[in-house]
Order: structure tokens, then sequence, then C-alpha cells
């Protein structure tokens, strides 16, 4: 059996006395649209960060296309193709849209460590930014600082960056979270557009995203893997709707 | 048919952004003043030099603290690394050609600076500040017990050093030699420094001190970046150090004291940190007004640079240059949207 | 037999130095470890608080218990003041800005005092009770020295039960644990800052004038030991009142029995053993781990 492209193994995580994450086995491969959904302090955040090597686990093991990276750092991880956003931004403000995005490419190209060609003059990380930003829309504002956009955009930027990682495995926490809904489609078509040949997990509690993007869907509770399985099964499933869909419905 | 699609390097934000290292049209006036100042000013030369190599220490610490973020009290360890250096290869009649001596200088330094980054640059935050506070310290206590070779409290006076090229003497009284040699040393390091600064390697150290996390989170090896930035700033203070005690035939154990430090810092906020310029502004502000003011009345100008630094934490953190760029934002008409 | 009376009265000394250490420097950790600000001007606050407990004694002739509260209660308020008005404007701050003001705030203590007071050393006349040698059973000790050591336990059980027992002090140990869930428990944040900001300066004031017989008092002192102070609450661990005192005992000893045995190293041996140690554990010897 070929290896998946992500494999956690009874990952675990404990704060204090505090399960975070309960023995979660999961796989994404190649090509998927995974969807994460679950109550609020279910867990899905703190998955993530064991995913992107932020916290290491308590015990258990991560896994990518079968090799073990579960002591691999955040920064090498990475290099070897995970990317993420963040719930709430994590940009850099006072500089511009463009050279946020430069920052990024700027690494996965190698460019980074350069010290004598002025950063401005490497055309080929500015060309694939500007194109980047141009996906989603953003070229217009390319020369503006983070700060002046709005809160909408600048979660647009948040994607580009993870964009420009050109990563194997792309994990979305809340993508569209805080976006006017006038703006959100934005968002939408690019998540639609992503290289069919990436893994994504998305995090999210808009269903209709959810249901409109996710070919599979786990949910979580509680830090344990609550249920797995396709849109219809979840959808269909009434300990589900109990747990969560329900509360989101009366709530 | 669809048009060609016009090549994205002609946006007019990765036109800024090309265009951002290029020359600014007054940017040759400090050396030209500085040049003219030579001239002008005969009788001043021996405090024009000082000040020169207080601009070249405090570009130093604009590395280390304005581009890449690292708090530090403790850049005097690698002014004192160099400037022992030059001093024991001079006195003990090594080593006393200038140029290679400099070279051998932030050599010592970088080593002080890359020893020392390794292991400090793991921590964050108060911890790091006290630890290059211990460092620093902790280099002044072995230079005071090492006292066979330097001198000890004392230090060691009248270092000889060659003439520069073999032809242009240093000397105490007229030091004209001195200043244009400074000068020319200034501007190599200086043109070093602004071009790393532009580089991409200096975009990363923008982007670490910008939001570190998010560094960690595109694959930035952010602590070899740092320790890198420390090294680099450790050999050009080393530098600093070592062309002080050239100019002043002198090296004692001030020049690793908590006071030249805590001056540096002062000067190089005071004239605006992360903008290349800042530490020629501060540098000029701050001797100028020591010099007038500092012998006459000490207590008083002691109360009047606390006073300084409390304004500027509290209302200017970004020094005269931070004031001076508020101001031209308010003057220009605003820019109609792109 | 001589051997060990001399070690003893060696450690005693400095045990009597390390409770005079953790006095200011208590004051210190707790506001570090609780608001994580960068405060060098601390070693101002001993310094003015000594100057003050040592000019009560000198021009109004007060006695030495009575003007000791009279610099703690002085100190207090006017920290107390300070806080309120700059201080908390700079909690957000970058750090750089915290150092340059603090170091701003000392420049200006250290100048006022040299203009009103003048730049030597400021005597500080002890009670005749607490003067002389007292004697222990095996030897003779310093009086001063055994009185020190005294009213440190005393000051270091106190906090200890203030910090264990009371409501303020779970409040405060919450706080330094973890701010933001402090304060979605409800506690007021500012007040508690204040109060333990003007808290550790009065504590800082006492130190001062307690120590003026080992450390002297001058407008320099502010500065002179301020390395000292940081490396006893940073080895200590910030906010933690057992840390601190554990640290200062063990700077003290070391600091007495290297100025003994090795005269001319010590105080790099200090050093490059807090460098090694806070490399091994940037937290600190008894803090706990940042995540």
């Amino acid at each position: 059996m070929t290896a998946s492209l992500l494999e956690t193994r009874g990952l675990c995580r404990n704060f204090g006395a505090l399960a975070a994450a309960r023995g979660i086995d999961f796989r994404l491969e190649a090509g998927a649209r995974h969807a994460l959904i679950g109550p609020n302090g279910a867990g899905k955040t703190t998955f993530v960060n064991l995913i992107t090597g932020v916290i290491p686990p308590t015990s258990g093991a991560i896994l990518m296309k079968g090799h073990d990276i579960t002591r691999v750092d955040q920064a090498q991880r990475v290099k070897l193709g995970i990317a993420r956003t963040f719930q709430i931004n994590r940009l850099f403000r006072r500089l511009s849209v463009l050279e946020n995005v430069y920052m990024a490419v700027a690494e996965r190209v190698g460019a980074a460590p350069s010290m004598v060609r002025p950063a401005g003059l490497r055309r080929d990380v500015v060309e694939e930014a500007m194109q980047l930003l141009a996906t989603l829309k953003l070229a217009a504002d390319a020369g503006r600082p983070i700060s002046e956009l709005p809160y909408g955009r600048q979660r647009l930027v948040e994607l580009a960056i993870a964009l420009g990682l050109k990563p194997a495995v792309l994990l979305l926490d809340e993508p569209a979270a805080g976006v006017p809904s006038a703006e959100s489609h934005i968002i939408l078509d690019a998540i639609d557009g992503l290289p069919r040949d990436i893994g994504v997990l998305i995090i999210d509690h808009d269903m209709d995203l959810v249901f409109r993007f996710a070919e599979r869907i786990t949910v979580m509770v509680s830090g344990a893997v609550f249920a797995t399985g396709t849109p219809r099964e979840i959808g269909a499933d009434a300990s589900v709707r109990a747990v969560y869909l329900g509360q989101a419905a009366r709530g | 048919m669809t048009p060609p699609v016009v090549g994205w390097t002609d946006h007019p934000a990765a036109v800024a952004l090309a265009a951002r290292h290029r020359l600014r049209a007054w940017e040759p006036i400090p050396w030209v003043l500085a040049l003219a100042f030579y001239f002008a000013f005969p009788k001043y030369l021996g405090f024009g030099t000082e000040l020169l190599i207080t601009i070249l220490f405090a570009l130093s610490l604009d590395l280390v603290l304005g581009y890449a973020g690292i708090v530090t009290l403790g850049q005097a360890a690698f002014f004192g690394a160099g400037a022992y250096t030059v001093g024991i290869l001079a006195k003990r009649g090594i080593w006393n050609e200038p140029i290679t001596g400099l070279i051998l200088a932030a050599a010592v330094a970088a080593a002080v600076g890359l020893g020392s980054g390794l292991v400090l640059l793991r921590t964050g935050g108060l911890t790091l500040l006290m630890l290059t506070l211990c460092t620093m310290a902790l280099l002044e206590e072995a230079a005071n017990l090492a006292h066979d070779y330097t001198g000890g409290f004392d230090g060691l006076d009248s270092l000889a050093i060659a003439p520069v090229f073999g032809v242009f003497e240093f000397n105490p009284l007229y030091p004209k030699t001195q200043y244009l040699y400074v000068l020319a040393v200034l501007l190599v390091c200086f043109a070093f420094v602004r071009t790393l600064v532009y580089s991409p390697f200096g975009q990363s150290l923008r982007g670490i001190r910008e939001n570190t996390l998010r560094m960690h989170a595109v694959g930035a090896p952010v602590r070899r970046r740092l320790v890198l930035s420390y090294t680099l700033s450790a050999a050009i203070a080393g530098v600093a150090g070592g062309i002080w005690a050239q100019a002043n035939a002198y090296v004692n154990l001030g020049t690793l004291g908590l006071d030249r430090a805590a001056t540096v810092l002062i000067i190089l906020v005071l004239g605006g940190h992360g903008r290349l310029y800042g530490a020629f502004v501060g540098a000029i502000a701050y001797m100028v007004l020591s010099h007038f003011l500092s012998k006459i009345y000490p207590t008083a100008w002691q109360l009047g640079l606390g006073l300084l630094l409390v304004v500027i934490a509290l209302f200017a953190s970004n020094g005269i240059l931070g004031i001076a760029e508020a101001a031209a934002r308010r003057l220009r008409p605003p820019r109609a949207a792109s | 037999m001589i051997f060990g009376v001399d070690v003893a009265s060696m450690v005693l000394g400095g045990v009597a130095a390390g409770m005079v250490l953790f006095i200011v420097s208590v004051g210190l950790s707790v506001t570090m470890g609780l608001m994580g600000f960068v405060n060098l001007a601390h070693g101002g606050f001993a310094m003015l608080g000594g100057y003050a407990i040592a000019l009560a004694m000198k021009q109004w002739g007060l006695g030495f218990g009575p003007a000791l509260l009279f610099g703690f209660v002085v100190t207090a308020a006017g920290s107390a003041v300070l806080e309120r008005l700059l201080y908390s404007r700079l909690y957000r701050a970058p750090e750089l800005d915290q150092v340059l003001f603090t170091i701003g705030l000392v420049f200006m203590m250290i100048a006022s005092v040299t203009v009103l007071v003048g730049p030597e050393n400021q005597p500080l006349m002890l009670p005749p009770f607490l003067r002389g040698q007292i004697n222990l059973g095996i030897t003779q000790y310093r009086t001063y020295s055994v009185a020190l050591i005294a009213v440190g336990i005393l000051i270091v059980s106190g906090l200890w039960l203030v910090f264990e027992r009371t409501r303020t002090g779970a409040q405060i140990r919450a706080a330094v644990d973890n701010r933001r869930m402090a304060e979605s428990l409800g506690i007021n944040i500012g007040r508690l800052f204040t109060l333990t900001f003007a808290f550790g300066s009065g504590m800082a004031a006492l130190g001062g004038g307690l120590g003026a017989e080992f450390l002297g008092l001058d407008p320099q002192y502010a500065l002179k030991y301020l390395v000292y102070f940081l490396i006893v609450v940073a080895v200590g661990g910030l906010g933690r009142v057992t840390g601190v005192f554990y640290a200062a005992l063990l700077i003290g000893v070391l600091d007495f029995a290297l100025k003994k045995y090795v005269p001319q190293g010590g105080t790099a041996f200090i050093y490059a053993l807090t460098i090694l140690l806070l490399l091994w554990r940037p937290q600190g010897l008894f803090g706990t781990k940042t995540t």
C-alpha cells in the first residue's frame, strides 16, 4: 500500500491535565479535499499546530509520504511541502502586499540567503509573487502596506503567502473567517482553483463552504476524531448533527 | 487574439521594489560634507575622527538591533575585542599594519560574535538582554584579569601603528591621516551594510523583526539568520574598535564597558534605528551636544540625557529620522489611490 | 576546627549579603514576572529609598526602624505615581522602548541625587545595638549580619504567606502564570500591577537602606549593582519569590567565597556561571518554561 501524503498515528498532545489531542489517526492523500469540523475547543487548531510543528506531540507520529517527520522542526516541514494559513492573520503589517508574498517565494526558491543582489532585482521572485497576487485579484493592492488593507483582503494575502510556498499539503485554518460576504467568493474561487495534486485540509465553521468544497469530512470532538466520511454520510449522521450541526442550527 | 500580457515587472509595485536600493540624490551629501570638513576644520579633525568611528559603531548596532531586531546591551564586547586585537598585536610588536590589522580585528570580533550568538540566540527577551550584558561584563573581567596582555586597568598606550600603505603616518597631534583613513573605512563598511540591507537576506531580517512566527511558517531558518547577522554586526563593531585603537594609539577597559554599550544604543535610538542613516544623525546630534554640555555641566547633561530618553521612549521611539519621516508624510499631498 | 569556623563565618557573611540582594531583587522579579516589563530603573528605587532612609535618620533624627518604614512608604508611593503616569503606557511597547525608558529614568534619578545631595558616599549610622559583634557560641560574628539574616528570613516567610495564603497573592501568582486567563477571570490587572510595583519598589528601598552598610550608598549605586540584581532575578526565575531567595543566597555566598579564595577572578566566574545556567535553563532555576 502506497504511503499517504500526510498521516498521523495515535497523535496525542496534553497541556497539563488537558488532553487537546487524543490518539488522532488521520490520513490525507494527494489531491484530497478534506474538511475538519467540530465544536469550539475540539482541538482543530491544535491538530494543525501539531502537523506543522508549532508544538511537539506528547506521543504519536506524523508521517509525510511514509517518512517520519515527528522530530522535524517547523521551518523544515515547510521545506518538505507543508504550508498553512493562520486563523488570525500573521502578516508583515508594515510591509507591502508584494513584499509579504515575496518573503515566502524567496524562501522557497532559495533566494533569501543571498546578501548581494538587491531584493527587488530578483525578477524571478517578483514575477512569481505578482502572478500569485493576480490570481487572487490582489495585483492592484500590491504596493500598499498590509495595515492599509481591509481585513478581508488581508486574509487573501494570508492565503497568497501559503500558496507562494507551493506546498504539497495545504492547511487552511478558517480561511474565510472575517471576510465580508461580498468578497468571500474570491477566497472560495481561489480554493476551488487550487492545484489538483495538492492535498488540502480546511478547518471551518461555515457549513456551506465545507459541504461545497469537501470530498471527505472529519468531525473532531474534545480532541478526538468523532466521525469521518463523505459529506453525505456526515450530513446524514444523526450523532454528528446532535453534537455539532444541531448546535449550529439552534445557535 | 489576446494582447500579450504585460510583464509583471512593469507593475508599479514591482518597479518600486526594484528601485528601492537605488542611490537617492542626497545620499552622496554626507560623504561630501565629511570630506569638506577635512578641509574646513583642520583643528577639529580629532573630534571628527571620533565622530566617524562612533558612526561606524552605531551602524554595526543598527544591523543587529534596527534590522534583525535583537535588543542587546553588550555590543561593546565586539568593539573591545577588535580594539584589543589591534592593541595587543601592536604592543607586542607582532603586527602593526593598519589595514590588515582591521581585518584581524574584524575576524576576532566575528569569532566572539559567532560563539556568543550561537549560544545566546537560543533565548530571547529579558534572558537574551541579560546574557548580552553578562557576556560583555565577562569579557571586561577577563581583560582585567589578563593584565599581562591587556595592560589591565591602565590599558595599552603608545601603540605604534605602521603608516597606511607605508606612506601616510598616524600623527597623534595632527590626525589628518586618521580622519581620511577612518572615512574611507566607514565608506567601505557602509557600502557593505547598505548592500546587505537591500538584499533578500536583509529583507528576511525585516520579516523576522516584523513577525518572527510568520517567518518560521514560511520556512525561514530564523535562528541561522539571526546568528549570521549577529556575527556580521560583531565584525563591523570589531572594525570600529580596531580603528579606534589605531586612531588613538591606545586601548583600555572602557572599550568593553557598559558605558560605551549604553551610549551607542542611545545614539542609534536618538538618530532612528532600522534606518541606515540613523547612525549618522544620532552620532552627530549626540556628540555635538555632548561635546558642549557634558564636560561643562556633567550632572545636568546626565539629567537632560535621561529626560531625552524618557521622552523618546514614550513619544518618539523612532528617533529624529522617525520624526522627520512623520513630518514629511504629513506635508506630502495625499497619494492618489493606485 | 578553625577551618570549619572560617567557612561558617564566610557562609554567614555570604548569606547576609544574599539577604540584601534578595530584599532588593524580589520586587524586580515579581514585577518582571507579572508585567513582563524590563525595569532597569529598579536599582534607582533602591538607591532613592536608601537615601531617604539615611537622610531621615541624619536630618530628622529618626530611629533606624522608623526610618526604614519611612523609606518604604515614600518609595512605594512615589513609584506608584510613576507607574500610573508613565510605566503603564509602555506595557505593550516593544522591549527596546522599555529599556530606553528605564535607562533614562535611572539617569534622571542619579543626576537628581547628585545635584540635591552630592556625589559622595552617603553614610548610614546604624543604631548602637546593631553595631559590633554578637556571640554565637562557636564564634563571634558581626551583629548586623546576623540581624540581616533574621530580617531576611522574616521577610521571605511573610512574603511566602502573602503569596500562598492571601487572595491578592493568589491573584498575583495566577497573573504571573497566565495574564490573559487571569484577566478573563475578572482579576483587575491594572490595580494588581500598581500594587505589586509599589510594593516591589518599597522593598527595594528597604534593601537599599538595609544594605547600605555592605554595598555603600552613592548615586552610582543604581547602576553599579544592576547586573547583580538582574542576575539574581534571571537565575531565580521571574515571579518566583522562593526562587529569588535561593538565587540571592547562592550568589551572595558564591561572591563572598570567591572574594576570599579567588580574589581575582570572582566576578568573572559569576558571570560565566550565569551564562551557563541560563543557557541550560533559560527560565531560571525555579521558573516555569513559557510556551
